[in-house]
């Protein structure tokens, strides 16, 4: 919500980190991604205690952390959008995924529960066109035989600042939706049909809870914390699934990593018949030739420790831990691409 | 020892010469300092202008005058307008004054003139504090109480009895009222916002009159408001005026409280029921995760119009206040 604040709260951190880096080379900054914030923080605190390294991450948002990197003034950057490999190569930098989170619809209609309403891709993607604009609507109760949908108007949430969760949900929208491909098209901010936009996860949330007859889409946790009624949806197996962990995890293991050039892939709408389809990761951003050798391996150690103890924090806070295959893959991907 | 000394320093006649200069070296500095002061905030301005200018030029090279007037917002196509976010910044602010002017008036009026002595103080310290609530306070009440309030009663009872009607019907019409957020609460919420800033400048100002002017019409026998409407509005008008402008300047530029009730959404609606924009909303919104280049340039020009319609706003209500003057024969 504090987006200026944060803002010159992480240039300070930043700074600080800077200074008290020159004392401590096992000390590294990072920035960027909002979404990654609080698992990072986590990940860092009980880092800290075991080896005494200490990771400054600042947030600020994706834009702000792939800046960040690129101007070289942080150790890591953090992105929900992953760069693609030119990108990276004019930068001279290396991508790796950090954790995988999901991204859910939320509704607020009278007397439906959490899981009970099931939506397919195409009619999200309808819904938030302005083509679908009544609960009622025909084509919503074909996949919905026995609830009562309400006959009320449809009201639109999205997020007004510019968000990972946004990225990822247009990108799925326009991966099911070519009508909305041509029209809105995916990006961390886009121009919706219609609407209201609520400001950050918190403010979708307080908008859907506010407006009757609501939806919005928001990050896992949050609509657990407050106990919001999220919707199945159906994946590309055609199978409607309920948002957990499990199905995130699902996605995150179907999901082709393999002939993804650094790791350039999103996850949204992933095959497999229990895949959750707006599953997200959250990408770090590290130089490949680093100018302090001894930093990049901090960033690496401090990740690697993060795959292997940190997975039960990880699911504490609503994300999911990489599985093994991808970190197997991404051991290899440092020794072949990080020059340390 | 001091009284002697100054003592001795009248005494001494050569003293005159090097007190006089001493003093007019003080007053020298004295007038640099406060002129630096008064530079300092052309200073400021003139390089705030000049910085969101500059970092706003690849909009305006890009989009030229259509920046101005289109209500494009596609960040996708990269396409930017800033029409949408200009209307929504006006409309809220002036639903705000229309408001908080007469109820502000009201407020000093009573506090000066009608409430007895004993209310007066508790009342003016509670516009005071009204004053120091911070706008995050005023966005998270505007959206959890009073949203709800505009959304099930208010907007539905405009839409009801006002679409109808001719030209003002547009202003009530639209089909998202039913939520509660948009223009109109916007309005409301900053209304009840610069209120406080209003009334307490108005009560300053109104105590200044002095009781001569006020006892002699009450003794030829005026009314309460004709006193207050032809002796008290007319001597303190400047600094009335003043304090709109500061009301004014605090309605347009506010960010916080605004994104909480506005809807935020870039589509240009005649309708106050409908969700819009405003530009420190929108920039508050979309700065830190301007991902192009002339996203980026396009919010920060955005701030650069923000200066140019609050110079406008500000000019158009100094020359009407010259018209008035003229008018009465200054």
């Amino acid at each position: 919500m504090f987006h200026s604040i944060r803002h010159s709260l992480t240039a300070f951190a930043v700074a600080a980190a800077l200074f008290a880096g020159s004392a401590h080379a096992v000390d590294v900054t990072g920035a960027g991604s909002t979404f990654v914030q609080p698992i990072v923080a986590k990940w860092s605190a009980s880092y800290a205690e075991k080896t005494g390294s200490h990771i400054n991450y600042g947030g600020g948002g994706s834009g702000a952390g792939i800046a960040q990197i690129k101007a070289a003034t942080i150790d890591f950057g953090a992105s929900d959008k992953p760069l693609s490999p030119e990108e990276l190569a004019a930068a001279g930098l290396g991508q790796f995924p950090i954790v995988i989170g999901g991204v859910v619809p939320v509704v607020n209609i009278e007397g439906v529960k959490a899981g009970e309403i099931k939506l397919t891709g195409a009619q999200l993607g309808d819904i938030y066109l302005g083509k679908i604009k009544k609960w009622n609507d025909p084509a919503l109760a074909a996949n919905n035989a026995g609830i009562k949908l309400p006959d009320a108007a449809i009201q639109v949430v999205s997020r007004s600042d510019g968000s990972g969760t946004t990225f990822n949900y247009t990108n799925y929208l326009s991966k099911v939706s070519p009508e909305w491909k041509a029209k809105v098209g995916e990006g961390t901010s886009v121009q919706w049909p219609v609407g209201v936009g609520g400001k950050g996860n918190a403010g979708v949330a307080a908008y859907v809870q506010q407006i009757n007859g609501s939806i919005g889409y928001v990050e896992l946790a949050y609509a657990l914390q407050n106990k919001m009624a999220y919707t199945q949806v159906q994946n590309a197996a055609g199978k409607f699934v309920t948002p957990n962990l499990a199905s995130f995890a699902a996605a995150a293991s179907h999901a082709d990593w393999k002939s993804a050039k650094d790791f350039q892939l999103v996850i949204t709408n992933a095959p497999g018949d229990d895949s959750w389809p707006i599953t997200a990761t959250a990408f770090a951003l590290i130089y490949k030739t680093p100018k302090d050798a001894a930093r990049s391996k901090a960033v690496i150690d401090y990740f690697k420790y993060a795959y292997t103890e940190g997975g039960k924090a990880a699911e504490a806070l609503d994300y999911v831990p990489l599985p093994a295959a991808l970190v197997a893959q991404i051991e290899a991907y440092w020794k072949a691409e990080v020059k340390l | 020892m001091v009284m002697a000394a100054s003592a001795e320093s009248i005494a001494v006649p050569q003293s005159d010469e090097t007190r006089a200069r001493r003093d007019g070296f003080a007053d020298r500095l004295f007038r640099r300092i406060v002129a630096g002061a008064g530079i300092f905030v052309l200073a400021t301005l003139a390089g705030v202008a000049l910085t969101t200018l500059w970092g706003g030029r690849e909009a305006f090279a890009t989009f030229g005058f259509k920046f101005v007037v289109s209500s494009d917002w596609d960040t996708v196509g990269k396409q930017f307008g800033a029409l949408a976010p200009v209307y929504g910044t006006l409309v809220t602010a002036a639903i705000a004054l229309i408001i908080a002017v007469p109820v502000s008036f009201g407020i000093a009026l009573y506090l000066t003139e009608i409430a007895p002595p004993w209310l007066r103080t508790p009342v003016a310290a509670a516009i005071e504090l009204l004053a120091g609530i911070p706008s995050i306070i005023y966005g998270m009440w505007g959206l959890f109480v009073f949203v709800p309030i505009m959304g099930r009663h208010l907007n539905p009872w405009l839409n009801e009895h006002l679409s109808g009607w001719p030209v003002v019907g547009a202003l009530f019409s639209g089909t998202q009222y039913s939520i509660g957020l948009g223009m109109l609460t916007a309005g409301i919420v900053l209304a009840i916002m610069v209120i406080p800033f209003i009334s307490s400048v108005m009560r300053e100002v109104f105590l200044t009159v002095p009781t001569r002017l006020k006892e002699s019409a009450y003794a030829l026998g005026s009314t309460t408001w004709e006193v207050a409407w032809d002796i008290v509005l007319p001597y303190t008008r400047t600094a009335v005026i003043g304090g709109i402008f500061l009301g004014l300047g605090r309605a347009l530029g506010e960010t916080m409280a605004v994104t909480f009730v506005l809807g935020n959404v870039h589509r240009l609606s005649l309708s106050l029921l409908e969700p819009g924009n405003s530009i420190a909303a929108t920039i508050a919104n979309e700065f830190a995760e301007a991902d192009s280049e002339i996203f980026r340039a396009s919010l920060i020009a955005l701030a650069f119009l923000l200066f140019v319609v609050t110079f406008i706003v500000l000019a158009i209500a100094k020359l009407m206040l010259r018209q008035m003057e003229k008018k009465e024969g200054k």
